[in-house]
């Protein structure tokens, strides 16, 4: 009897099981868009500003503008970066996703093998103008090559090296460093008048990747080979993750209470005055945030092994920057494409990288005077002439995981005072290397 | 109402085949199908969140779920049993890595239920008995259960700080145990501070399970102990102990599966990529299925792990059923 | 309480004193760390960690609201909670009941598969579960994927199969002739069951409605993934205080403070009715 009643339990839920797998691709397979829905809009936008708070008083009167302008109103949701990644997911494996989204552009590749996002072809490019109105270095960030650029480039950010000018004064070192041998020794003297030197986030992953690929193209490696096979425990790059990660190893530069900051901290200890100097991308508006006079602090390129930032060996910064993408099984096709071509227009981008301190991507926006400045000049040149963009290849997402964890890890070892060596690093990027999937 | 006494007299039936014997009467129909009607929720409720989505689940432990398909799950290819060849597969990384944290987590487990059993039997014993401040002492203890995870947990992120937490505060500036401030949330110390966390915030269930347990123990046996000359010591091991048993079994069943599948403790302390020494096995199976975006893999984890608790929950209540159970408390009534 | 009319030995006094003095204080540093860095200016927990505050300030109370929209996050969380508990003590109820006074075929299946439940890990029908309500979602446009709904109803049935379990054994010790005489009386079962059953077993209950909210005002793994901006509960929302530029400790304190108090007091208010509630249902 019992047998039949556990029988019966298993045939409804088998049952079930089917109808939920019959209707599963729903909404995902129908494929293309549709403009069902032409008045409304749903809008996912990461978090740039200080806060989410802040980000909803920057959007919004642009959002309101859209709306009197087109008639669309965008329901706007920030979604912060510990939940991005993850609501995307599970946007894309439902369907149930917003209209337009922005996504971290290292992730464009991943997430455009997903197939959850609409392709820019020529003749989407049309739509908002043309693609010769944006930088080719953002562009390089939008996809795999040779593919459809899976979203187009909304904000552009490259790292610097913040420098607090009476802190490196005080310790005699006149000029920002240029290389890395430098820093090392302006940090002995700025270590003899008992301040911290460089602020990292050891436990931050996304953090470590952007370090350590700049580090590994000065070494002349990369992380993923031409045919985008994982490959990462060349020469080069375990040279390029011992060098960063010796920065608090070997030559004691970054505090060993780094190895656990993860949510920004060292920024603040920056602002704070207590370390010297900072790597970051587009710290401006974040230094304001935080009551640090733009006055008290230098902006200068991020060193490099030896001579001047450039291409090649010579690079010094990733392309940092946040792409906008339409999700595409949106009910309001048209309306998104309006939407991209709003937030691209020339106008907006000076509007909205400016609330950031980003520069933004659109060429045309850029001439504007605010983004002139020598903080701005700095960022500008590095994206034109020393920014390179993290490999776009669908495994991206993954390679984040495996070595950013793995650079964490070494970090942890480094502050606990054990010995970081080639063998260890390599041993660590072996493991990455392996929990990549297969091919 | 004529048939109103109808169904205390079916209560009384215990088995199925006298109920069967009885002619039909009017009205057995409806009553019979009472109990179903008052299941009913609950049976909806379990089927639409817990088993099916177990059986699809399972479904996707077969096959192969990663970025380029999740779009449209049903439509993933096959892999058969690679999932799980690869989960298992102790020599290769991935089954290295799953095979590591599911030690820890064993380890983890064993010391954390171990703990949180021995506070809490240790002072709801020590509390049987009425002394000043009692009350006071017995609301303090349930706060940490009361708390809700997260914010206890992030109270004890903040202690953790390398830099501006209370424990190195206190271990290295104040008592100079440490030569130099430790790290609790990376590196191998965060097993320690995952523990002190997981027993800080478990232990008041045991006590609080236990001091009920405690109330049901018939005042005579320990007034009989006592004319006997038996000690306070004596009475504890004699009485105490042993009647706490069935409670007991239950506990540390409870604990057991409740911090073997712990999510919010590690997930909160640590977040999304936890640190090797503390990798405990939900963390694990959440970054191989979210993070590295590979829902086939696992999923084939997650059903190994149920698999083994399941394994694990059958054999630990045959072993202790031996024993006074509820089992027998119902055959009884 | 008392055990026995003998006076207990000093060793066992002695030996009580220190343990639940040091249990105390392993108890209390934490809660006393929350209390005292919600009153701390930001400068005093970022910088080495001090004992007492430089100076004592409700500042980080008031922030709190603003930094991220908490009171939402709070009435989210209130809604979802309350909705599964009393939903959630409902059913157990009608289980419990139809369990301990009926017999019928099914019965040791049902217990044995709604206890089972209670070990899944919850990854493993995490993504699955989503899947399902956007489903339902498409198939009948009742939103349950992103909506208060959802989480409701994940969050009873997480609490279902322990209160379900526990409200059996505390049924059991309510005494039949209780049901009986009110049959007797010309109430029908359903009757009985609210008019007697329900009132003596009020503790039994009360301890399954703590167990089920405290489940769901906790709960982060499926909040985070379920939830949007305007469904977003209080596990999530209290993420928000590691913003962009700092991690303002005294006002994540703070804010850990504000959620936790009203779950604590009713939590120790009704722990009279949580101890006799698992005396009779849990561990008999």
């Amino acid at each position: 009897m019992r047998s039949i009643r556990a029988a019966a339990i298993g045939a409804v839920t088998l049952s079930l099981a089917l109808a939920a797998t019959a209707c599963g691709g729903g909404s995902a397979t129908g494929g293309g868009g549709s403009n069902d829905s032409p008045k409304t809009l749903t809008y996912w936008a990461s978090n740039q500003g200080a806060s989410i708070e802040v980000d909803k008083k920057v959007l919004q009167p642009e959002l309101d503008k859209f709306e009197k302008q087109t008639g669309i109103k965008v329901e706007l949701e920030v979604v912060p970066w510990s939940d991005l990644l993850n609501r995307i997911l599970t946007a894309t494996t439902s369907g149930q996703g917003p209209d337009v989204l922005n996504i971290g552009n290292t992730w464009s590749a991943s997430l455009q093998a997903t197939g959850a996002l609409l392709p820019w072809d020529e003749k989407n490019f049309e739509k908002i103008g043309s693609r010769d109105r944006f930088v080719d270095s953002a562009l390089g960030s939008t996809g795999a090559q040779g593919q459809d650029p899976a979203a187009v480039p909304l904000y552009s950010m490259a790292y610097a090296l913040y420098y607090n000018k009476k802190i490196l004064a005080d310790a005699g070192v006149t000029e920002p460093p240029a290389t890395w041998d430098e820093l090392v020794a302006a940090g002995e003297k700025i270590k003899a008048d008992g301040k911290q030197v460089l602020g990292a986030e050891g436990a931050n992953l996304a953090e470590n990747i952007h370090h350590v690929y700049v580090f590994a193209q000065q070494h002349g490696a990369d992380f993923f080979t031409a045919d985008g096979k994982p490959d990462f425990t060349s020469e080069g790059a375990v040279a390029a993750v011992k060098q960063y990660v010796d920065l608090m190893a070997k030559d004691e530069v970054i505090p060993p209470g780094n190895a656990e900051y993860a949510q920004n901290q060292s920024v603040s200890d920056f602002a704070k005055g207590r370390t010297a100097m900072l790597l970051w991308q587009s710290a401006s508006a974040n230094l304001k945030s935080q009551g640090r006079s733009e006055d008290d602090y230098g902006i200068a390129p991020v060193p490099v092994q030896s001579g001047t930032p450039g291409s090649g060996k010579q690079v010094n910064s990733m392309v940092a920057g946040i792409n906008l993408a339409v999700f595409k099984n949106t009910d309001n096709l048209d309306g998104a494409t309006e939407f991209v071509k709003f937030m691209t227009s020339d106008e907006e981008q000076k509007i909205l990288n400016k609330a950031y301190s980003s520069i933004p991507p659109v060429k045309a926006a850029q001439s504007d005077p605010a983004f002139d400045t020598p903080a701005n000049a700095v960022l500008k040149d590095t994206l034109a002439q020393s920014a390179v963009a993290l490999p776009q290849v669908p495994d991206e997402s993954q390679f984040e995981t495996a070595v950013g964890t793995a650079v964490k890890d070494l970090f942890a070892d480094a502050a606990a005072g054990r010995p970081v060596t080639t063998e260890s690093v390599k041993a660590a990027l072996e493991k990455a290397q392996q929990q990549m999937p297969a091919k | 109402m004529t048939t109103t006494t109808a169904p205390a007299e079916a209560v009384r039936k215990t088995s199925p085949g006298a109920a069967d014997g009885h002619p039909r009467r009017p009205g057995r129909i409806r009553r019979a199908g009472l109990p179903y009607l008052l299941l009913l929720p609950a049976l909806l409720l379990e089927l639409l969140v817990h088993l099916v989505p177990m059986v699809i689940g399972i479904v996707m432990s077969f096959k192969e779920l990663t970025q380029f398909y999740i779009r449209d799950w049903t439509t993933a290819p096959w892999t058969g049993l690679r999932n799980y060849a690869m989960s298992v597969d102790f020599n290769a990384p991935v089954g290295e890595a799953l095979l590591h944290s599911f030690l820890v987590t064993c380890a983890f487990t064993v010391l954390s239920v171990g703990l949180c059993w021995l506070i809490g039997t240790a002072a709801a014993v020590f509390m049987q008995d009425t002394f000043r401040g009692r009350g006071v002492l017995r609301a303090l203890f349930l706060v940490p259960y009361a708390l809700p995870v997260y914010a206890a947990v992030i109270t004890w992120v903040f202690m953790f700080q390398h830099d501006n937490g209370l424990v190195n505060h206190v271990l290295h500036d104040q008592l100079g145990l440490t030569d130099k401030p430790s790290f609790w949330l990376i590196g191998d110390n965060s097993f320690y501070a995952l523990l002190t966390v997981s027993v800080w915030k478990g232990w008041p269930f045991a006590f609080l399970i236990v001091m009920a347990g405690l109330q049901n123990i018939p005042r005579e046996l320990y007034e009989a102990a006592a004319l006997d000359g038996a000690g306070m010591w004596q009475q504890l091991r004699r009485i105490t102990l042993p009647s706490l048993r069935p409670v007991n079994q239950v506990l540390v069943l409870v604990l057991f599966l409740w911090t073997f599948n712990d999510f919010n403790t590690p997930y909160v302390l640590f977040g999304k990529a936890a640190p090797e020494a503390a990798d405990l096995i939900s963390v694990h199976i959440y970054q191989a299925s979210f993070v590295t975006w590979n829902f086939g893999t696992g999923s084939a984890m997650s059903v190994l792990l149920l698999l083994f608790l399941l394994v694990v929950t059958g054999v630990y209540l045959l072993l202790t059923s031996s024993g006074s159970t509820r089992g027998r408390r119902r055959g009884a009534a | 309480m008392t055990r026995s009319p003998m006076a207990p030995p000093r060793s066992f006094l002695w030996s009580r004193r220190i343990f639940l003095t040091l249990l105390t204080g392993f108890v209390l540093v934490p809660v006393y760390v929350m209390i005292s860095s919600s009153l701390k200016p930001l400068a005093d927990v970022t910088g080495e960690f001090r004992w007492l505050p430089s100076e004592l300030t409700i500042r980080p109370y008031i922030d709190i609201w603003s930094t991220v929209p908490l009171a939402k996050y709070f009435v989210n969380s209130l809604i979802v909670a309350g909705a599964a508990t009393v939903c959630s003590v409902v059913i157990a109820v009608f289980s419990a009941y139809a369990v301990s006074r009926y017999d019928f075929r099914g019965k040791r299946v049902f217990t044995v598969t709604v206890l089972s439940t209670q070990m899944f890990p919850g990854i493993l029908f995490l993504l699955p579960l989503f899947l399902l309500y956007v489903n339902i979602g498409n198939a009948t446009g009742i939103a349950l994927f992103g909506s208060r709904g959802g989480l409701i109803l994940t969050y009873l049935t997480f609490s279902l199969p322990f209160s379900i379990w526990m409200l059996i054994g505390y049924l059991e010790s309510v005494p039949r002739d209780l049901d009986e005489a009110a049959l007797v009386d010309g109430c029908g079962p359903l009757g009985a069951l609210f008019r007697v059953v329900v009132p003596a077993a009020i503790p039994g209950i009360v301890a399954v409605a703590v167990y089920a909210f405290m489940t769901a005002w906790g709960e982060v793994l499926f909040a985070s993934v379920m939830t949007n901006d305007t469904t977003r509960t209080l596990a999530v929302g209290l993420q928000g205080y590691s913003t962009l530029n700092d991690v303002y400790w005294n006002q994540i304190m703070a804010a850990s403070l504000v959620v936790s108090v009203p779950v604590v007091a009713g939590f120790l208010l009704l722990q009279r009715y949580l101890v006799t509630g698992l005396t009779a249902g849990a561990v008999k």
